[in-house]
């Protein structure tokens, strides 16, 4: 596997000719050696071939405010791909030959990075699934299906992805398990003391968001997980918005599951993780049947493989959990806290910002310390789809609509809002590109 | 940013929509939605003689959706209901005048398509269709 850790923090090497870059964001000034130039975002930007490319004619460079979406790919996850596929395919496991052996071990190899990423105990620990949604759907159906009965209660809250809430809706069916939902403060918080009703009823399963896609909202996690487990349930953390922006340890969070996606935390589509911790997993029946998840087939029943290969029924994306894997260790080789630190630099540089902006209201936290890189807003008489469209002239490429969470818009008394993203590699001329492309919504809409 | 969709066309039928509001009694009322975006529109038809003699649309949603719909209600009053079902996307497009990128495309259709399945009682209409 490539290593990346090279790429940061030591200053690059001039971008090969062949690599047209544009140097817009890139601030070169007289420095002493030992002070890296800008901040994380300007360092780092080189290393994301697509952030660098020259716009097309006409059109400003990109400001790329939609990484909650889906992130950007640093060029050490372009090139783990690459390589692998130039060098070692094979079907993994059960190739006696030296090619499947390297993949095999590649593949491995990826599933330690994981488990390190999140500080797990152990790599049996980590499932390679499609992506969150495949993650929250294993667990509703392998754990869901087989242990629910009519009555129990499962625990969510009213701020869910639509993955976090439609799985749960369609096993409550199957099963007669209800469903209780923990509220929202108006400030896009959760309303802890709703939690509490809820689990004096003893719920079987509490599942949420430990970061709020629609609004940025940090949730306390490790403090919800502490009174879910003090009430007799197990935990489901949805980590798609949280592993890529803010360190996550799941032994600290106390959770039993943690599911998050490759494609937003600087890896490939097709990849993501489902963390269970093993005497779960051990108990869990499979979830899809087929090859590689099975120890022993009869025509008639089959016995099951050992986790954490009971949950990867067929050839999984080895390409792209080695792929994950490269992007872990580059964002391990930054550090978390770092990205942390930076998002949120960049958060209060946009709130300061946006409030100079007439019509523009931001939703969510009001205490910017339990906000990740997420902004979301309104423009006063300018539909969110209308917003984007005209930030899309100026190249402000920002994401409009319900962000797939409509119970919580509907609990703001909205059908969408326009969201901006930010990601380790996001500069402040960016944003400036935002606010610049608002007033030009104002000067259309409300001039 | 010379070629913005959101020409005075478009705002002025948004700012100030054409035939909007409801009526009521109408012979026809139909109501769709665009799950993307949630964009929702109503359109209200009075039919004499097979002529649309009276249209009123209702809504909310982003300019282009509701002038969109504006434009068509321009397009349809005083005609008969057959020329109406017979109206194409494109008809539309024309008369919007604006380019519509492939992501704006339901919702400039949106009122078409609410019109259309209103007049002919289809529980569906491909939007290639339209
Ligand atoms: C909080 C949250 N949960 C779950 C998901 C679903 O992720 P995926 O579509 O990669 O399965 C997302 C992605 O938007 C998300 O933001």
């Amino acid at each position: 596997m490539t290593s990346c850790r090279d790429a940061f923090p030591a200053p690059k090497p001039a971008p090969a000719p062949d690599r047209p870059m544009t140097t817009t964001h890139v601030i070169v000034e007289d420095r002493p050696a030992h002070v890296p130039p800008g901040t994380l975002g300007d360092r780092i930007r080189p290393d994301f071939p697509i952030l660098n490319q020259l716009p097309s004619p006409g059109r400003p460079a990109l400001a790329f405010l939609d990484t909650a979406a889906s992130s950007q790919k640093p060029r050490a996850v372009i090139d783990a791909l690459t390589t692998y596929y130039e060098t070692t395919h094979a079907n993994i496991h059960r190739g006696v030959y030296q090619l499947s052996e390297h993949a095999t071990a590649q593949y491995e190899a990826a599933r330690a990075t994981v488990a390190d990423f999140i500080g797990a105990p152990d790599p049996h620990e980590v499932v390679f699934t499609r992506n969150t949604t495949e993650g929250i759907n294993l667990v509703a159906n392998a754990w869901g299906r087989r242990n629910l009965r009519p009555g129990d209660l499962i625990i969510l809250t009213v701020m869910e992805h639509h993955s976090n809430l439609v799985p749960w809706q369609l096993v409550a069916e199957e099963t007669g398990a209800e469903l209780g939902f923990v509220g929202m403060l108006p400030d896009g918080t959760l309303d802890l003391v709703s939690l509490d009703a809820l689990l004096a009823r003893a719920p079987k399963l509490v599942a949420f968001s430990h970061v709020s896609n629609a609004l940025g909202t940090i949730h306390p996690a490790a403090e919800i997980t502490r009174r879910a487990k003090a009430a007799g349930a197990l935990v489901l953390v949805d980590g798609a918005q949280s592993t890529p922006h803010i360190p996550v340890d799941v032994v600290a969070l106390g959770c039993d599951f943690l599911a998050f996606s490759g494609h937003k935390v600087l890896g490939p589509t097709g990849i993501g993780v489902l963390w269970g911790r093993r005497e779960i997993l051990d108990g869990m029946g499979p979830f899809m049947g087929g090859g590689s998840m099975i120890r022993r087939v009869e025509l008639t029943h089959s016995t099951w493989a050992d986790v954490p290969a009971r949950f990867e029924a067929g050839t999984p994306a080895i390409a792209e959990a080695i792929g994950l894997g490269a992007a872990l260790t580059y964002l391990k080789g930054i550090g978390l806290e770092r990205v942390a630190e930076h998002e949120h630099q960049l958060l209060e540089y946009a709130l300061d910002r946006l409030a100079d902006v007439p019509g523009v209201t931001v939703l969510g936290p009001s205490d910017p310390a339990r906000q990740a890189g997420v902004v979301s807003f309104t423009v006063d008489g300018v539909h969110p789809h209308d917003v984007a469209a005209i930030l899309d002239e100026g190249n402000v490429a920002v994401r409009a609509g319900h962000h797939c969470c409509q119970p919580l818009l509907r609990e703001m008394d909205l059908v969408a809002t326009t969201r901006a993203s930010f990601g380790p590699y996001t500069v402040q001329s960016e944003i400036d590109a935002l606010v610049t492309g608002l007033r030009r919504v104002n000067a259309i809409f409300n001039g | 940013m010379t070629d913005s969709i959101y020409r005075e066309i478009i705002l002025d039928h948004y700012k100030n929509p054409h035939h909007h509001g409801r009526l009521d009694p109408a012979d026809v009322s139909h109501e769709e939605t665009n799950p993307l975006c949630g964009d929702e529109i109503r359109i209200d038809v009075r039919i004499n003689d097979g002529l649309i003699s009276e249209i009123a649309f209702d809504g909310r949603g982003c300019a282009v959706s509701q002038a969109s719909a504006s434009i068509l209600t321009d397009m349809v009053v005083g005609r008969p209901v057959t020329e109406a079902i017979a109206l194409s996307r494109e008809d539309l497009l024309e008369e919007l005048g604006i380019p519509v990128s492939p992501a704006r495309m339901k919702c400039a259709t949106l009122g078409l398509k609410t019109l259309k399945l209103g007049l002919t009682g289809a529980t569906s209409i491909d939007d290639d269709k339209l």
